[in-house]
């Protein structure tokens, strides 16, 4: 894509290259901010031109926002946050040193929920942009909108708490910004992890955001465990999510390494999508069913799926729990509640219909008669997919069943902007998933999917509503794919390398974990490397005990076809054993 | 012991077949002998021979050293049918052992742990037996003689024909009142199973789920929007969360958009899914306790083990459809059954009338499999019979002779067993005896009742509405062709809907009637003259 930019000379060779350009015309933001601070004035000229001439319906889609934005980027500081702003190089240094976050916010518009803050200050809100989507306003109050009440005007806004330096968004009533920015810069200085638990950073954090209180106060992220969680052996939840998305991301680079040189067969990485995985899993109980796409292994780790277990998987060996039936990452287990994948796109959300229909009888003890269910046992199931299989048949047929039949359960999009190389600008023409839920009559809520918090917040009361009303909640999550679709894929061939990194540096859900956390004195970058560490050595050691394993029996191959073999399944199975054995074949 | 008695009452019988008899002895002692190969199916030929000579000592003899070959391994695909009507009962080996063995055969039908690891030994001791000769092609389903000992085991399967006459009250029902029985005592039986599907809530277009949701409720009985995906996609949904699922379809013609969830979902759900039910390591149960600890210990103990001891995934998924010819023209009058033959994983059943309709409909619903089961629309009215009032069960992947005869073996399924009877007393006016067999489960369908017969007439027929290339009477004539080869006294008669779309006013020529069939069981019949 950038060699498009520099052949341009004239306003007609721009308007081509501008409609041809994927960057352009779905990120706007991204092209100003780069064409206002750091990039050559031939591109900057490229872009400006670019938005005078947008096409009608992009404009129409933008609700004139991109216009608007040019202007205040031109707007001397504090600047708006949103990812043009992390582009200067500069804040780029700034977050190389270690963020203190004392970035100046704008509050006056950050909650987009509020009608006259939309109206009077919309060229001030904050937004963000992953690249991949357009740029979402950003609101900190945390609302789903039910059938029946005011659905937001032009672009929904996500729902955010944690900003890209992993910073609590402010209060909009508090006009004093200094207080909250001076106390978390002192709070790295002064506190240390030794000196506060997790229960305590609770209690800190409401204190500083009372506006999050509720948030903060029910998220599992924010309370200790129990017991001792058996893989970290600690009780704190939130170093946990923190530690599973290091691994994770661990996992994904040695396995994605591993089959690039031929050990495994197929992989699929989760880079840039951990917050969605963590934050999402913590916020469900156990009986919940998870009906994932493919792109969700961070749920299954989260519910104690060892690195054993994911490489067993993924090197199709004997002690695979799906009998090296299927290729790498369609990962399942029943005990985890999590079904297995399969690789169909969209067919798992009217299944997930299916099973949050049996729990709504349950509940109703329709199906389990003589026993009422506990109220704490109630179930819901929840479906993943991305911002493609949204398009599926089965999208529309399972929305519409679960509204009209009043099924407890949580339709959970990923929309990291393409479904394989097709951008979401070719996937559809109305504001992103989450306006469909209105039509469907369901609830819904979109949400800044890297961050943890909020995505954990999010589903958390999506699933409370969902028990409550025993009806569906859709929630979108906007992130982006940094990775390749798969294996099989060199997404370099679609977009811009740049637009990558620029995902990669500034909102990626790790590093604004990770930032959060050091403001709170609980990592610095020796802590962070050493977790690293310590994963990518648990991945080794784990990859290679499962390819030392030996692949499963060849008996496996004709059971589970029926409950009990039939004799033609019999016959099939005798005849190639005595044929493996006629001629010596290995098995 | 009855040996004499059997083969003197069926002494007319008993002569085509010693004529057959012989002339099969030659074809396998020549095939052999170009072969250099010498195996146990040429001592069935002697045994087949001999028994029809009535000398049981000279069968034991002729068997000795190879009989515990012949349970093994022949009884190991062989299920009974107790309305077998056969010129010969071998007798002469140990029936005892017949019967352990056999039954150990039926594994289908029995799931039972400990019939499961008989099985396993038996088969550990087939392979381990070097004696045995793996080019044996010819170690079928069916043998001429084995058959025989199949029928002393039959009584020993774990599930049996119904025998309708202990079964109580009956009453005159068609097609939809003996579904809807089928439903209504499937729903009083297991709290769990829904039915749904479009129109259902009011009884459905063909009055099928009539009173049902009265009876039941509305939360067991309901509207779905209008897909067949979203129905299909519910239905798996339902039944891995651990119900029972009954999902209606309203027009085979309209399945197809749920093709997806049939193939590549409800087909391969348990290859998939209840492959990891297991718990293979105490790692992974250690970190699920953990796990719902983590959680807020919101989940107990007796959860737990209700998911260790949950073994059943598709407790039962069964799509109901209504299918085939009546006046429907392009829409509404398909048989889709060879499409979904085609899918390893599910089961496809067609019953040809209301009593049978019950008993298939009830075990398909309890069956562990999922199950698509085709109502044929013609039938819902038209055909009357006496159905049971009492819960009862037929077995799937059961064929059932009914019509038994000597001369042509005559294969049909649904509403087609209707001309195929038409038909099978046309012929009998010229002289011809008829076995009329209904295949009911299409999916995975009876090798082995088929083979038998056909070893016994020499001839088969095979009819259905849905048009003829790739249709599944192809796929039972190449099994038959390769099982029966040296028993084929003509070539296998297919006689199907032509490949063109099903129109409105050709509706008539369209069809494989009666006259087109008997003209098939005549031309079979000329060959062997």
């Amino acid at each position: 894509m950038p060699r498009l930019f520099k052949s341009s000379e004239t306003q007609k060779a721009t308007m081509l290259v501008v409609r041809s350009s994927p960057l352009l015309r779905r990120n706007p933001i991204v092209a100003s901010s780069t064409s206002t601070q750091c990039c050559s004035s031939q591109r900057s000229s490229a872009a400006r031109a670019s938005f005078s001439s947008l096409p009608h319906h992009l404009a129409r889609k933008n609700n004139g926002m991109v216009n608007v934005f040019v202007k205040s980027t031109k707007v001397p500081r504090p600047p708006v946050v949103s990812t043009a702003v992390l582009g200067k190089p500069k804040l780029k240094n700034q977050l190389k040193q270690g963020w203190q976050g004392n970035l100046l916010i704008d509050r006056s518009a950050i909650r987009m929920n509020d009608d006259t803050a939309q109206n009077s200050s919309s060229h001030q809100q904050p937004h963000f942009s992953y690249a991949g989507n357009e740029n979402i306003p950003v609101t900190s109050k945390l609302k789903i909108v039910r059938p029946g009440d005011d659905v937001p005007r032009g672009i929904w806004p996500a729902f955010r708490m944690m900003d890209e330096q992993g910073t609590f968004l402010p209060t909009d009533t508090d006009n004093n910004s200094a207080t909250n920015a001076s106390l978390a810069n002192n709070s790295s200085n002064n506190i240390t992890p030794e000196k506060y638990d997790l229960s305590q950073l609770q209690s800190i954090l409401t204190y500083q955001y009372p506006h999050f209180t509720n948030e903060i106060q029910s998220s599992a992220l924010l309370t200790p465990s129990k017991h001792d969680y058996p893989d970290t052996h600690s009780t704190n939840t939130l170093l946990r999510a923190h530690r599973q998305m290091i691994r994770l991301r661990k996992m994904d680079t040695i396995l994605h390494n591993a089959q690039r040189q031929g050990r495994i067969s197929f992989y699929m990485t989760h880079h840039g999508e951990e917050a969605i995985h963590m934050g999402s899993a913590s916020a469900l109980q156990p009986q919940d069913y998870i009906f994932a796409q493919y792109r969700e292994a961070g749920l299954l780790m989260w519910r104690g799926f060892t690195l054993e277990q994911f490489c067993n998987q993924c090197f199709s060996n004997d002690l695979d729990l799906g009998k090296g039936r299927q290729m790498p990452v369609h990962y399942g287990c029943r005990a985890l509640n999590y079904q297995t994948i399969s690789s169909p796109l969209g067919t798992q959300i009217t299944q997930a219909v299916g099973a949050a229909y049996k729990f709504k009888l349950e509940a109703l003890a329709l199906s389990k008669p003589e026993k009422k269910t506990d109220k704490n046992e109630a179930a819901i199931s929840i479906v993943y997919f991305g911002d493609g299989a949204a398009s599926t048949i089965d999208f529309h047929s399972g929305c519409n069943f679960a509204a009209t039949l009043k099924t407890p359960m949580i339709f959970f999009c990923r929309n990291n902007g393409y479904a394989i190389s097709t951008p979401t600008e070719d996937q559809y023409a109305g504001d992103g998933i989450i306006s469909r839920a209105p039509g469907y009559g369901m609830a819904g809520i979109r949400v800044d999917g890297n961050d943890i918090f909020a995505v954990h917040a999010a589903v958390a009361e999506a699933r409370k509503l969902a028990l409550e009303t025993s009806g569906p909640v859709l929630i979108e999550a906007m992130t982006y794919r940094q990775g390749h679709h798969s294996t099989s894929d060199d997404s370099s061939r679609y977009r811009a390398t740049e637009e990558v990194q620029k995902a990669t540096v500034v909102s990626d859900p790790i590093l604004r974990l990770d930032r959060f956390l050091k403001q709170y004195g609980w990592m610095d970058d020796t802590a962070t490397a050493a977790v690293e560490d310590e994963e990518r050595v648990a991945v080794l050691r784990a990859m290679e005990v499962a390819e030392a394993r030996n692949k499963p029996k060849i008996d496996t191959m004709f059971t589970d076809v029926y409950h009990t073999k039939p004799p033609h399944l019999l016959r099939q199975e005798e005849a190639l054993k005595r044929h493996l054995k006629k001629y010596s074949i290995p098995h | 012991m009855s040996m004499a008695m059997r083969s003197t009452t069926s002494s007319r019988a008993v002569q085509p077949l010693l004529r057959r008899g012989r002339r099969r002895l030659q074809h396998h002692q020549q095939y052999h002998a170009n072969n250099n190969v010498i195996h146990p199916s040429s001592n069935v030929a002697v045994r087949a021979f001999l028994t029809a000579s009535a000398s049981a000592s000279a069968i034991t003899t002729a068997t000795g050293r190879r009989c515990s070959y012949y349970n093994n391994s022949y009884c190991r695909s062989i299920r009974g049918n107790g309305n077998n009507n056969l010129a010969i009962v071998g007798v002469g080996v140990n029936v005892n052992t017949v019967k352990t063995n056999a039954s150990s055969a039926l594994r289908f039908y029995s799931a039972t742990a400990a019939l499961d690891q008989q099985q396993q030994q038996q088969q550990q001791q087939y392979y381990d037996d070097d004696d045995y000769d793996y080019n044996d092609t010819s170690n079928s389903y069916s043998n001429s003689n084995d058959e025989a000992t199949a029928i002393t085991a039959t009584n020993a399967a774990a599930q049996e024909e119904p025998n309708y006459s202990s079964l109580g009250s009956s009453s005159k029902l068609n097609l939809f009142t003996a579904i809807n029985s089928a439903m209504r005592t499937a729903m009083q039986t297991d709290p769990t199973a829904i039915v749904f599907g479009e129109d259902v809530a009011f009884g459905g277009v063909f009055r099928c789920s009539q009173n049902l949701r009265e009876e039941f409720g509305e939360e067991r009985v309901f509207n779905t929007p209008l897909s067949e995906n979203g129905i299909a996609g519910m239905a798996i949904g339902y039944a891995s969360a651990g119900g029972t699922a009954v999902a209606e379809i309203q027009f085979a013609d309209y399945i197809f958009p749920a093709f997806d969830q049939i193939v590549n979902e409800m087909a391969k759900f348990r290859y998939r899914y209840n492959a990891v039910s297991e718990w293979q390591s105490m790692e992974l149960r250690r970190s699920y306790i953990a796990c719902s600890l983590w959680c807020g210990e919101s989940i107990n103990e007796d959860i737990i083990i209700a998911f260790i001891s949950c073994t059943l995934l598709l407790t039962s998924c069964v799509l109901e459809r209504s299918m085939q010819v009546g006046h429907g023209a392009l829409y509404h009058s398909q048989s889709p059954e060879a499409y979904l033959a085609h899918t390893p994983g599910i089961v496809v059943v067609m019953p040809r009338g209301p009593r049978c309709a019950k008993g298939l409909l009830l075990s398909s619903i309890r069956s562990k499999d999922p199950v698509v089961f085709l109502e044929p629309k013609i039938l819902y009215r038209t055909a009357v019979e006496d159905v049971p009032d009492a819960d009862y069960e037929i077995p799937l992947g059961k064929a059932e002779i009914i019509r038994p005869g000597s001369d042509v073996t005559i294969v049909g399924w649904g509403a087609q067993l209707r001309t195929l009877q038409v038909a099978c007393e046309l012929a009998a006016k010229d002289g011809i005896s008829c076995e009329l067999i209904d295949l009911r489960t299409i999916l995975p369908w009876d090798i082995e009742c088929i083979a038998r017969s056909v070893k016994k007439t020499g001839k088969l027929v095979v009819s259905h509405e849905a048009p003829i290339t790739c249709g599944f009477g192809a796929e039972i004539v190449a099994t038959i062709q390769e099982e029966c080869f040296f028993h084929l006294e003509a070539p296998i008669q297919r006689v199907c809907g032509y490949d063109t779309p099903f129109g409105l006013v050709f509706e008539k020529h369209y069809l494989p009637d009666e006259k087109k069939n008997l003209d098939a069981i005549r031309k079979v019949m000329e060959y062997s003259r």
